[in-house]
């Protein structure tokens, strides 16, 4: 499988992905959103970053790009697309996924590790985990908070579409261990189709041994089925 | 055609968390001002040719919802003046 990275002015974790797809032995390119995607690709990461500098909304311009209509195309097919952080944002914005990420409650930029309890293991980004399974992934977001109408927010639940909420070390969802006032502590959810999803939590940067932590590669892991 | 100047005011919908206005109002009341509450908006004004008043405001509308405001968000105004 060939997993193509987007990148926008203004991405940042594009290299950090790549590399950690690699050290899973996942084949991934990094892909200049001018240039179009190339036919041979069969994943899909929107990386993290502050694309057009978070001009207007967070992920806002990015995900009028042009690139994005390839994207959707390819998500309808099957193609699976992961959103992470600035990509999660672009792809709520972009209508990948329901709802948006929106400016933490704290109204700061908040760079930290938080605990997050894995919710389904039946998609193919949390199939690596069992449900229940307290994982820490890295958050680094100014504009987080997960907000959505509230009978989208009872249908997300009721179809499993939860990935991961944010919840304390030994797995209680609380509104202590909310980090940025996401609705019901949601950190990540999928499409419509459980091929798409996006997340706030960086599991990219919690994936390469060398650095300890390895707790995100299961996330990463859906690329390689 | 005809121009118009619009003027699209995109504010967080009624019960949407504005963690903004309520840190300004914090300041604002630290500087000793009493309020009792602060909200944001933004406000864009574009100005545009069209055939008729109708028309623009069709497409001010159009543009308002597919980039300016996110309709999981925000409520939206259009005004409309012929310039």
């Amino acid at each position: 499988m060939t997993v193509a990275v987007i990148q926008f002015g203004g991405s940042n974790c594009d290299r950090d992905t790549v590399r950690a797809l690699d050290a899973l032995g996942i084949d991934a390119d990094l892909v200049w959103h001018e240039d179009g995607l190339p036919e041979s690709v069969d994943g899909i990461v929107l990386p993290g970053g502050f694309s057009y500098g978070d001009y207007l909304r967070a992920g806002a311009m990015a995900a009028q790009s042009p690139i994005l209509d390839a994207v959707r195309e390819r998500a309808q097919d099957g193609t699976p697309v992961l959103g992470i952080c600035n990509g999660a944002q672009i792809g709520c914005e972009a209508t990948l996924t329901p709802g948006a990420f929106t400016i933490n409650e704290s109204a700061r930029f908040q760079c930290e590790h938080v605990h997050l309890r894995v919710e389904t293991a039946s998609t193919p980004w949390t199939a690596a985990y069992e449900e229940g399974d307290v994982v820490e992934f890295p958050i680094a977001h100014g504009e987080g908070r997960f907000e959505i109408e509230d009978d989208e927010l009872d249908a997300l639940e009721s179809d499993d579409r939860v990935l991961f909420r944010y919840c304390n070390e030994d797995g209680t969802v609380t509104d202590e261990a909310n980090p940025n006032g996401s609705k019901h502590n949601v950190a990540g959810i999928v499409g419509e189709r459980e091929t798409v999803a996006v997340m706030m939590p960086h599991p990219e940067r919690v994936s390469l041994p060398d650095l300890g932590n390895t707790d995100g590669q299961g996330v990463l892991r859906a690329f390689a089925e | 055609m005809t121009a118009y100047s619009a003027t699209v005011t995109v504010r967080l919908k009624e019960g949407v968390l504005d963690p903004e206005a309520e840190t300004t109002q914090r300041a604002l009341e630290r500087l000793g001002f009493e309020l009792d509450s602060l909200s944001s908006a933004d406000q864009f004004e574009i100005e545009l040719d069209a055939d008729s008043e109708e028309r623009a405001r069709e497409r001010v509308t159009e543009m308002t919802e597919r980039l300016l405001a996110n309709p999981t968000l925000h409520d939206y105004e259009v005004s409309l003046q012929q310039r």
